[in-house]
């Protein structure tokens, strides 16, 4: 009987024997508020304890479009002590770490973190909180690197944090979302951008946020998945208003991280940006180059959630036009749409293709090693 | 360069309102009255700043009067040079845009009854798409149910970006009326500006505003499909205009990937967003934001996984090519037939009926 073989055969190598990895979005997660006060101001314990968050949507706790899973999580990322997904550090040693080989991840606190309170100045009192929970609590372990979180809606205090953490090697990115209040090249921004990149910092956007604003252009979708889908088209609003606005070439050590929103649609993006500007361009005449040139070498992405065409060799097309030194790999532990690095790839690739991919891209752009 | 195939249908373009006076005779006294009366002056939408460079091609644009707006210049530049045999005039006067519902609704029907009078009755290639008051989809079902006995109007036309996403339920009766009518509905770039073109506000630049359309389209198409439209509708065809289509195949890539993975939200979607998209949607060929080589074309013509979903446009008066290279380099002669006949044909039913 012919059997008929349809996926590759999964090859187990021992831990020591595997290739290194460089994750380039772990999601480190509090159980709760209590966890921040040791490392807030007590005015702003009260304020939490009193009234919460209130970010610019509707719900108290959880999110507007219930995820697919509680806490949008793995189901076997539960830590076994208790606690959240993504909470216990040991356990995401084990699970993560250990199990993949990750030399070099980097963690970014999403979610609840300050950054988007209606109440600006309580945001910043947490953002600057998480910060110093993360410094504590999980930057000791050596494989992880922290991204700094700002209150990026108010440029002053976001500027503060930023020096704050500046020379800490432990600390190696200033992390934002891609749903700004507002267009996020705009002038409000620019001293932020600055000081990342006088310190060194790529800015990391990663997917979310509550700006305020529909998601759509045309308002508020039904479901999670409009939600989901909507990060690229999000990524793409951002990504557009630097380039436009001239964040770029103003800022030539500026360097842009956009996180867990997709990269497929860069390219044909980078096309539409560079057509419009040549006939447009007496509108934005700060911009020396084309668009598609400050992309290419001012921008970086991680790869989760991994594009899956069918066939699943159409991606590689996609991934050469953007340049494989300009992809990172990541797994958005503890999440459910978690990426494997040994299922991601749809064929085997060259042997310093893969290692890029894995590992040298970010070990280069977060200046480790 | 690819070689243009006689007797094809451009399927968008757009001959201009000259101003609102030119609709005087087509709407009822009280909209005219009220007009008069309130000083309203003009309907022009931001989408399209009247001297941008996008707004017309330089050698298409009138010594006087809006690019668009003449009929025998329109010959000139749109259809004899192409040698097209049938073209779609999407008229964007900024109906779509009023507070009112009820002007809206009296708007609408004066510039279809003007599309019909001034333009499809003096010239034969021309068909027209119905402009509805899509602020309130009853009067819109109205606007449909009165036009298309003409049959020279092939489709209806919505802005891909309004009040809400254009899945949403409350725009159903609005399919319905298109597919008893055997219509697609065409949805067209541009905004009623109801909210920001980004979900990050409103950004600074034109330039900005006409990016954005891209994205709109994706959301506009994730909707259309996460909603359940192609399984409440099935014979029902969209038609993207002026959207792009160069993202096209990364966009199916990322939502088929969240169905397969969050299907159980949205369980009536009963087919791969993919395999959706390539029965009921079409889009237009202009603009045309082609990468920089012919061969990264060819790929992406293979990431489309169909040669029946692109239409011939010219776009005009927009300027979105020189000359005569309205087609991107590398198209193969079948696929330039398909492109502009056979796939404009089995899109829009009634486009041979009329012909005399």
């Amino acid at each position: 009987m012919n059997v008929q073989v349809t996926s590759r055969p999964t090859i187990q190598p021992s831990a020591s024997s595997k290739l290194a990895i460089a994750d380039g979005d772990i999601h480190p997660q509090r159980n709760s508020y209590k966890d921040l006060y040791p490392y807030m101001e007590q005015r702003w314990v009260e304020m939490a304890k009193t009234f919460g968050s209130r970010p610019r949507q509707a719900y108290q706790a959880g999110p507007a479009y219930p995820k697919g899973q509680p806490n949008a999580s793995r189901r076997d990322a539960w830590p076994p002590e208790g606690g959240r997904p993504g909470s216990s550090l040991p356990f995401m040693q084990k699970q993560l770490l250990d199990e993949n080989n990750i030399q070099l991840g980097i963690l970014n606190p999403t979610g609840d973190n300050g950054a988007s309170f209606q109440n600006r100045e309580f945001g910043a009192g947490v953002a600057s909180a998480m910060n110093r929970w993360v410094e504590a609590e999980w930057l000791i372990e050596p494989r992880l690197k922290g991204s700094i979180v700002v209150p990026y809606e108010d440029t002053d205090a976001a500027v503060a944090e930023i020096e704050r953490w500046a020379g800490d090697p432990r600390f190696v990115q200033v992390l934002m979302v891609t749903r700004t209040a507002n267009p996020p090249g705009q002038k409000q921004y620019w001293k932020i951008y600055e000081a990342a990149a006088a310190a060194g910092l790529p800015i990391g956007v990663h997917a979310f946020g509550f700006g305020g604003y529909p998601v759509s252009g045309s308002g508020w979708p039904s479901f999670y998945i409009e939600d989901m889908v909507g990060h690229a088209q999000s990524a793409q609003s951002f990504l557009t208003s630097l380039v436009i606005e001239g964040v770029f070439e103003r800022i030539p050590a500026f360097k842009l991280v956009l996180i867990e929103s997709g990269f497929a649609w860069l390219p044909p993006l980078a096309w539409r940006l560079d057509k419009l500007w040549r006939r447009l361009k007496e509108e934005t005449p700060f911009l020396k180059r084309a668009p598609s040139e400050y992309i290419r070498e001012q921008v970086w992405l991680t790869t989760q959630p991994m594009e899956e065409p069918q066939p699943r060799e159409h991606v590689l097309d996609a991934i050469g036009w953007i340049g494989w030194d300009r992809l990172l790999f990541a797994t958005d532990y503890p999440h459910w749409d978690y990426d494997d690095p040994a299922q991601v790839l749809p064929m085997p690739l060259p042997e310093q293709q893969r290692r890029d991919f894995f590992f040298n891209n970010a070990m280069s752009l977060y200046r480790q090693g | 360069m690819s070689v243009i195939q006689p007797g094809g249908i451009d399927c968008d373009i757009h001959p201009a309102v000259p101003s609102l006076k030119a609709l005087h005779p087509y709407l009822s006294d009280h909209w005219r009255d009220t007009i008069i009366q309130r000083g309203v002056s003009e309907l022009e939408s931001i989408a399209y700043p009247a001297n941008s460079p996008l707004t017309s091609r330089p050698d298409w644009r009138p010594a006087s009067g809006k690019p668009g707006s003449d009929l025998p210049l329109l010959r000139q530049h749109a259809l004899d040079p192409f040698g097209t045999s049938l073209a779609v005039c999407n008229c964007l006067y900024g109906v779509q845009l009023l507070f009112s519902e009820d002007m809206a609704a009296g708007f609408a029907r004066a510039v279809n009854d003007w599309l019909a009078h001034e333009w499809l009755d003096q010239e034969p290639r021309l068909r027209g798409s119905i402009v509805v008051p899509m602020q309130n989809p009853e009067l819109a079902v109205e606007e449909i149910d009165r036009v298309a006995s003409d049959h020279r109007f092939v489709q209806v036309l919505l802005l891909v970006m309004h009040d809400m996403p254009l899945g949403k339920r409350h725009y159903w009766p609005i399919y319905a009326a298109a597919e008893r009518h055997g219509l697609p509905i065409g949805i067209h770039a541009g905004s009623a500006y109801r909210h920001p073109v980004t979900p990050l506000g409103w950004p600074t630049y034109y330039t900005e505003d006409y990016a954005a359309q891209a994205p709109a389209f994706q959301q506009a198409l994730s909707s259309l499909i996460c909603e359940g439209v192609f399984t409440k509708y099935p014979e029902l065809k969209v038609v993207l205009l002026e959207s792009g289509f160069t993202w096209l195949p990364a966009h199916l890539w990322r939502l088929t990937k969240f169905w397969r993975g969050l299907r159980m939200e949205v369980p009536w979607v009963d087919r791969s967003p993919a395999e959706i998209v390539r029965s009921n949607v079409r889009l237009t060929i202009q603009p045309c934001d082609a990468p920089p080589t012919t061969e990264a074309f060819q790929r992406l013509l293979d990431h489309m996984q169909s040669d029946e979903m692109l239409l011939f446009s010219t776009d005009y008066p927009h300027w979105q090519f020189d000359g005569d290279a309205v087609l991107p380099d590398g198209l193969s002669r079948d696929l330039v037939r398909k492109i502009m006949i056979d796939n404009p044909r089995d899109t829009y039913s009634r486009l041979l009926e009329t012909v005399q």
